[in-house]
C-alpha cells in the first residue's frame, strides 16, 4: 500500500518535471492507414514527439480491424504487447478480463475527463470502475445522404419517417432513380438494419433488443416489421449492390445514380474529397426516428514494462482526449469531437447537427451505442446477430423465419 | 563414436525437421483439439468444458452452408483446374511458335496475391460496372451475367477466380509430364497408324497417372486453405453465401473473439483434410515397396 | 518434346483437302491458345489499365475501360509516396523487409528440404516412411490454426516480433514441401550410385555434394520458385509476427489498399500491388523455363 502510493507519487512528480530520464515511447497499433486518416494520427504523433515522445507506428489495416486484431492476439500471446491499441466498444472490458490492461486513472482524473464526456460514452472507457482507454472520436452512423438536385428535381424533402423514405423511394423508382444506393456487405447490411431498429422501434426498443439481447424484444412483432421494412429496402437498391464497396455507393449518390446512401459520417469524406459541398450538392439527416447510434473509436492501453513505456502512455492519454488533437483529428476524420466543450466553429453544417443531436440525444437518454460497429455487443453476439440480418436481406427468407432465426442464433452465441 | 554417427547421419539429418514438425504441426493440432473443448473466447483458456462447441458447430446454418460451398467449390475447383489444365498442356505441346510467352501467361497468376487481384476480379465479375456492363454496351442488351451478386451462383465466381489462378500451375505439372513420355512407345504406335487423339487417351494420359495424383494434391490443398479468395472477391456475401471452413474458422476466431469455437471448425477441417490425404500417402508408402 | 502431336505443322504426303482443314486446325489451335490467354490477362488489364488513370476518370468512368489520359502518378505514390500509417514513403522500405525474409527463408528451406529429400529417398531407414507420411501431412495444417499457438513458441523462443523469428516460421512451414520435392527427384537416381560410392569410401555428405547436387538445378528451381512464391505473398504471418519496422511488403500493400473508412485511390491500390508483386513476376518469367524443366526432370513422378 505504502509502496504504490510512493510510486504513485514518484510517477506523479515524474510528469510535471518534464525533463525526465528515461525518453517516453509509445508503440501505437491501429488501423488508420489511408491519407486522410492517416494525417490525422500523425497530428497525435507531432504532439507526441513535441513533449520528448518517440512514436513507433504499428499500422495494421483491413475489414474494419480484423487483421490488426489478428496481430494484437499474436502480440500478447508472444508477451510483447503495443503500448496503445485502437480498439472500440465491449471489446476493451473483454480485453481487461483477459489481464491485459492498464489502468489510466491517474490521467484521466487529473484531466477531468469525467467533466467534458458524454456519460454514455465514459462508460465505454472504463474496466471496472477504473480508466482503461481513450475515446479519439464520435461517428455518427445513423445518417442519411442525399443528392440535392435529385431530391429538388422530384419535390422530395429529407424524410423524418420510414414511411415517408418508403413514399419517397417509391416516387424515385418511378422516376426511374436508384432510390438507395447500398454495398452488400454484411457490416453494410447491418448498418441500414440498426438504423432501422432504431427508427421504428425507438431508443427503448433498440437497447432492449440490441444492448440487452431481450429476447422478447428479439421476437416480438416490432422486430418483425423492422425485417418488413428491410425486405422493402431491399427493393429500393440496384440490381448490383452485392459485395460493393461503401464509397462506390456514396459515389452513386454523388452522380446522380441513387438519391439516399445510409451510412456513417465517414461518406461525408467521400463527398468532401470530391469537392461537393455539403447543403448544396449533397444533404446530410439523421436516418428517420428519434436518437443517436455513435460509434465511437478510442484507445485501449495495455500493461507494459519500463518507465518509458508507462510514461509514453501517460503522455498519450492526455494528448488523445486533449482539445487541440479532438480538434485537428476530427476535422480530418469527418467525425465529430467526443469531448463536448470543443469549439465547433471550424466544422462544417453535417458535424454541427451532429453535436448537437448528440447532446440533446444524452439528455433524452437516447444516445445509443451502434450494434453494427462493434460498440454494442461483444464479437460473438454481434456476429450473430449480423449472419441473421445479412442472410434476410440477401434472400426471400420471411420475416418470421427471421425473427425465429435471430433468437436462436443470439442464444447459440453465448 | 566415429563409427556410430557415420551410421546414424541420416536421422541426425533429419532429427530437427522431424522435431519441428511433429512439435509445430502435431503439437499445434494438438493444442487446438484440447481447446475445441474448451469456452476460450478472445483467447485461449484451458479449462475443458466438453463438446459444446461442437454442438454449437452444428447448430450454426453458417457453418453448413460454408461445408456445402466447400464440396461444391472444393470438387469444381480441382476438377476443372484438371481439366482446363490438362487441355492447355496438350495444346501447348503441339509445338507452338509463341509457346514461352503463352506459357508465361498462363502460370503468372499464381505470382499474384488475391489481396488486390481479388478487386479486379469483383469489378470484372459486377454486373454493373464489368463483364455484363461491358458486353451491353457493345448493343448485346439481353446479356446477363450476374453470378457475383446471385446467392445461389456466387459460390461460381469463387469457382472462376480460384481456376484463373491455380490452372496455370496444373498446366505446368501436365506439361512436364507430357514432355517426360517415352518418344519411343509414341513412334512406335505411329507407325502402327494409330489415330493421334488415340495415342493421348490410350498411351500418354494413363502414363500421368502420378501426375494427376500430385495436381490433386496440391490443388485439394489449395482448396481448403482458399482464404484470401472469398476475402477478397466476395467477402463471404451476399449474405454468407460464398462462405468456406477457412473464412468461418478466421471470422470466429479473429473478428468474433470465440476461439472455443473456431478451434472447433479448425478440427472438423483437419479431418476433412485427413479423409482427403491419408488415402494419398497410403499410395505413395506403397510404391515404395517395390 | 512428344512426338504425338494432334495437329502436325508437317504433313508432306497428304492431299491439298487435308492440307486445308490441317492448316484450319492449326489457326483455331492458335486462337484457342489466345483465347484463353486473354482470361487469363483479363484482371492484369484491369489493373494496369486502372492504375494509368487519375482518380476523377474512375470516379466517373467505366471502371474496367482503358484510360483516356495516361498517367503514372499513381505509380510514384505507390512505390514512395502512399501512406501505410502515418508514414507515407510507399512500399518502398518494406520491400528491404520483405527480401531479408524471403532470402534466407527460400534458401534455409531449399538446403534442409534437399538433404532430407536425400536421406528419404537413398538412406533409408526403418520408419522412414512413417517419417515422410507425417511431414507431408503437415503440408496440408491451414495457417489459421497454427497463429496462435506460433505466436506463443515465437514469444518463449524470443523470436516474436523480429525478422528471424518470420523467416523460422516460413522455414518450418515449407519443409514438407521442400523436401517432398527433393525426394521425388532424387527417388528416380538409382540407388546402385550410392553403394558404387559407398564402396569407394565416400560418406554421406561426400556422397551428396559430389554426385546429388551438381544434378540438382532443376529442383532446386522449382523449390526456390515455389518457396519464393509463399514467402512473398504471405500475408498472415507476416501481420501476426511482426512489429513496427519487420513488416513485410504484404502488409504495406494491405494496409494501402484496405482501409476501412478512408477514400479509396483504386489507381494507387492497383499500382501497388504490380509493384509488390513485380518479383514473384519476374522470378516466374526468368526461371518460368526452368521450372517446367525441373517438374519435368521427375519431381512430379510419385
Amino acid at each position: 500500500m505504502k509502496f504504490t502510493s510512493v510510486f504513485a507519487a514518484s510517477t506523479a512528480a515524474l510528469m510535471i518535471a518534464t525533463p525526465v530520464l528515461a525518453e517516453p515511447k509509445a508503440e501505437v497499433l491501429h488501423w488508420w492507414t489511408s491519407g486522410g486518416e492517416a494525417k490525422s494520427v500523425a497530428v497525435l504523433q507531432q504532439e507526441f514527439a513535441d513533449r520528448g515522445g518517440e512514436w513507433t507506428d504499428m499500422p495494421v489495416a483491413g475489414g474494419g480491424g480484423d487483421a490488426a486484431m489478428t496481430a494484437l492476439r499474436a502480440r500478447v500471446l508472444a508477451g510483447n504487447a503495443p503500448t496503445a491499441v485502437q480498439l472500440k466498444g465491449p471489446a476493451i472490458q473483454e480485453w481487461y478480463e483477459e489481464g491485459v490492461l492498464a489502468d489510466i486513472s491517474d490521467v484521466a482524473e487529473e484531466q477531468k475527463w469525467a467533466d467534458v464526456l458524454p456519460a454514455a460514452i465514459a462508460e465505454h472507457m472504463k474496466c471496472e470502475g477504473h480508466w482503461c482507454a481513450a475515446p479519439v472520436n464520435v461517428h455518427r452512423v445513423d445518417w442519411i445522404w442525399a443528392n440535392k438536385e435529385i431530391l429538388d428535381a422530384n419535390g422530395i424533402e429529407m424524410p423524418t419517417t420510414w414511411d415517408e423514405f418508403n413514399a419517397a423511394a417509391e416516387k424515385l423508382q418511378a422516376a426511374g432513380i436508384t432510390p438507395l444506393a447500398h454495398g452488400g456487405q454484411a457490416w453494410q447490411d447491418a448498418t441500414v438494419f440498426e438504423t432501422v431498429v432504431l427508427g421504428l422501434g425507438g431508443a427503448e426498443f433498440y437497447k432492449a433488443a440490441l444492448v440487452d439481447l431481450d429476447n422478447d424484444a428479439l421476437t416480438s412483432d416490432t422486430m418483425k416489421a423492422v425485417f418488413d421494412e428491410m425486405r422493402v429496402l431491399r427493393g429500393y437498391v440496384d440490381d448490383n449492390f452485392s459485395g460493393r464497396d461503401w464509397n462506390l455507393a456514396t459515389a452513386m449518390v454523388m452522380n446522380g445514380e441513387a438519391a439516399f446512401q445510409i451510412m456513417g459520417d465517414w461518406a461525408k469524406g467521400e463527398f468532401l474529397a470530391a469537392g461537393k459541398v455539403p447543403g448544396e450538392d449533397f444533404l446530410c439527416g439523421a436516418t428517420p426516428g428519434k436518437g443517436f447510434l455513435y460509434n465511437v473509436d478510442s484507445f485501449a492501453m495495455f500493461e507494459v514494462d519500463g518507465d518509458d513505456n508507462k510514461e509514453g502512455q501517460a503522455i498519450l492519454s492526455e494528448l488523445i482526449v486533449g482539445p487541440s488533437f479532438q480538434e485537428t483529428f476530427n476535422l480530418n476524420k469527418g467525425s465529430i469531437p467526443v469531448r463536448t466543450d470543443v469549439s465547433l466553429e471550424k466544422f462544417d453544417m453535417c458535424a454541427v447537427k451532429s453535436s448537437e443531436d448528440m447532446i440533446a440525444a444524452e439528455e433524452a437518454g437516447s444516445l445509443l451505442p451502434s450494434y453494427a460497429h462493434g460498440m454494442a455487443l461483444r464479437g460473438a453476439q454481434s456476429g450473430a446477430i449480423t449472419d441473421v440480418v445479412t442472410a434476410h436481406f440477401n434472400s426471400d427468407m420471411s420475416s418470421d423465419e427471421a425473427v425465429q432465426m435471430l433468437s436462436d442464433a443470439v442464444a447459440n452465441s453465448m | 563414436m566415429t563409427q556410430w554417427l557415420e551410421r546414424h547421419v541420416p536421422k541426425v539429418v533429419l532429427a530437427p525437421t522431424f522435431a519441428a514438425i511433429l512439435l509445430f504441426v502435431y503439437g499445434f493440432i494438438g493444442w487446438t483439439a484440447w481447446v475445441s473443448f474448451t469456452r476460450s473466447k478472445l483467447m485461449p483458456r484451458y479449462e475443458i468444458e466438453g463438446v459444446i462447441q461442437y454442438t454449437k458447430l452444428f447448430a450454426s446454418p453458417r457453418w453448413d452452408t460454408a461445408m456445402n460451398n466447400l464440396f461444391i467449390f472444393g470438387t469444381l475447383f480441382i476438377v476443372i483446374s484438371m481439366i482446363l489444365g490438362l487441355a492447355l498442356a496438350i495444346l501447348l505441346d503441339q509445338k507452338i511458335r509463341t509457346e514461352g510467352f503463352l506459357r508465361t501467361v498462363y502460370l503468372y497468376p499464381m505470382a499474384l496475391s488475391m489481396i488486390v487481384t481479388g478487386t479486379a476480379w469483383k469489378w470484372i465479375l459486377n454486373p454493373g460496372l464489368g463483364l455484363q456492363a461491358t458486353v451491353q454496351g457493345w448493343g448485346f442488351e439481353n446479356f446477363q451475367f450476374d453470378w457475383l451478386v446471385n446467392p445461389d451462383y456466387a459460390i461460381y465466381t469463387v469457382v472462376m477466380a480460384g481456376v484463373w489462378q491455380s490452372s496455370g500451375f496444373v498446366m505446368a505439372l501436365f506439361l512436364a509430364g507430357l514432355r517426360s513420355v517415352d518418344g519411343e512407345i509414341i513412334k512406335a504406335a505411329q507407325v502402327d497408324g494409330i489415330p493421334t487423339p488415340r495415342i493421348y487417351s490410350a498411351i500418354i494420359i494413363p502414363s500421368m497417372a502420378p501426375i494427376f495424383l500430385s495436381a490433386f494434391i496440391v490443388l485439394s490443398h489449395l482448396a481448403i486453405k482458399s482464404f484470401d479468395l472469398v476475402i477478397a472477391l466476395t467477402g463471404g456475401g451476399p449474405g454468407y453465401a460464398t462462405d468456406l471452413p477457412a473464412t468461418y474458422m478466421y471470422a470466429m476466431a479473429f473478428s468474433r473473439g470465440d476461439i472455443g469455437q473456431a478451434a472447433s471448425s479448425a478440427m472438423i477441417m483437419m479431418m476433412v483434410v485427413f479423409a482427403i490425404v491419408v488415402p494419398y500417402l497410403y499410395s505413395e508408402l506403397r510404391a515404395k515397396h517395390d | 518434346m512428344t512426338d504425338a502431336t494432334l495437329i502436325s505443322p508437317r504433313a508432306g504426303t497428304r492431299t491439298t483437302g487435308q492440307k486445308v482443314t490441317r492448316l484450319a486446325l492449326r489457326y483455331g489451335l492458335y486462337a484457342l491458345l489466345f483465347l484463353f490467354a486473354l482470361y487469363y490477362l483479363l484482371p492484369l488489364f484491369v489493373m494496369v489499365s486502372t492504375s494509368l488513370k487519375s482518380l476523377d476518370e474512375i470516379r466517373t468512368g467505366s471502371l474496367v475501360a482503358l484510360p483516356r489520359e495516361v498517367t503514372f502518378e499513381a505509380w510514384k505514390t505507390a512505390w514512395s509516396g502512399a501512406c501505410t500509417g502515418i508514414q507515407c514513403e510507399g512500399l518502398k522500405p518494406y520491400l528491404w523487409n520483405s527480401l531479408l525474409i524471403a532470402i534466407p527463408g527460400v534458401a534455409i528451406s531449399t538446403i534442409i528440404g534437399a538433404l532430407n529429400g536425400y536421406v528419404f529417398a537413398q538412406w533409408r531407414f526403418r520408419g522412414a516412411n512413417l517419417m515422410f507420411a507425417l511431414i507431408l501431412f503437415g503440408c496440408f495444417i491451414p495457417f489459421q490454426v497454427v497463429l496462435l499457438p506460433m505466436a506463443r513458441m515465437l514469444g518463449l523462443m524470443g523470436l516474436a516480433g523480429s525478422i528471424p523469428g518470420l523467416i523460422f516460421v516460413h522455414v518450418v512451414y515449407g519443409l514438407g514441401f521442400t523436401t517432398l520435392f527433393f525426394r521425388n527427384y532424387y527417388v528416380t537416381i538409382p540407388m546402385e550410385l550410392v553403394r558404387a560410392a559407398k564402396i569407394d569410401g565416400a560418406g554421406f555428405f561426400r556422397i551428396f555434394w559430389s554426385i546429388f547436387l551438381p544434378i540438382s538445378l532443376p529442383i532446386i528451381v522449382v523449390s526456390v520458385i515455389w518457396q519464393f512464391t509463399q514467402i512473398w505473398n504471405d500475408f498472415l504471418f507476416g501481420v501476426s509476427f511482426s512489429e513496427a519496422g519487420t513488416q513485410p511488403v504484404t502488409v504495406a500493400l494491405n494496409n494501402i489498399v484496405n482501409s476501412t473508412t478512408g477514400v479509396k485511390a483504386y489507381n494507387v491500390d492497383m499500382a501497388a500491388a504490380i509493384l509488390a508483386a513485380l518479383p514473384t513476376l519476374l522470378v516466374y518469367v526468368v526461371a518460368g523455363k526452368y521450372f517446367i524443366r525441373g517438374l519435368t526432370a521427375g519431381s512430379v513422378k510419385g
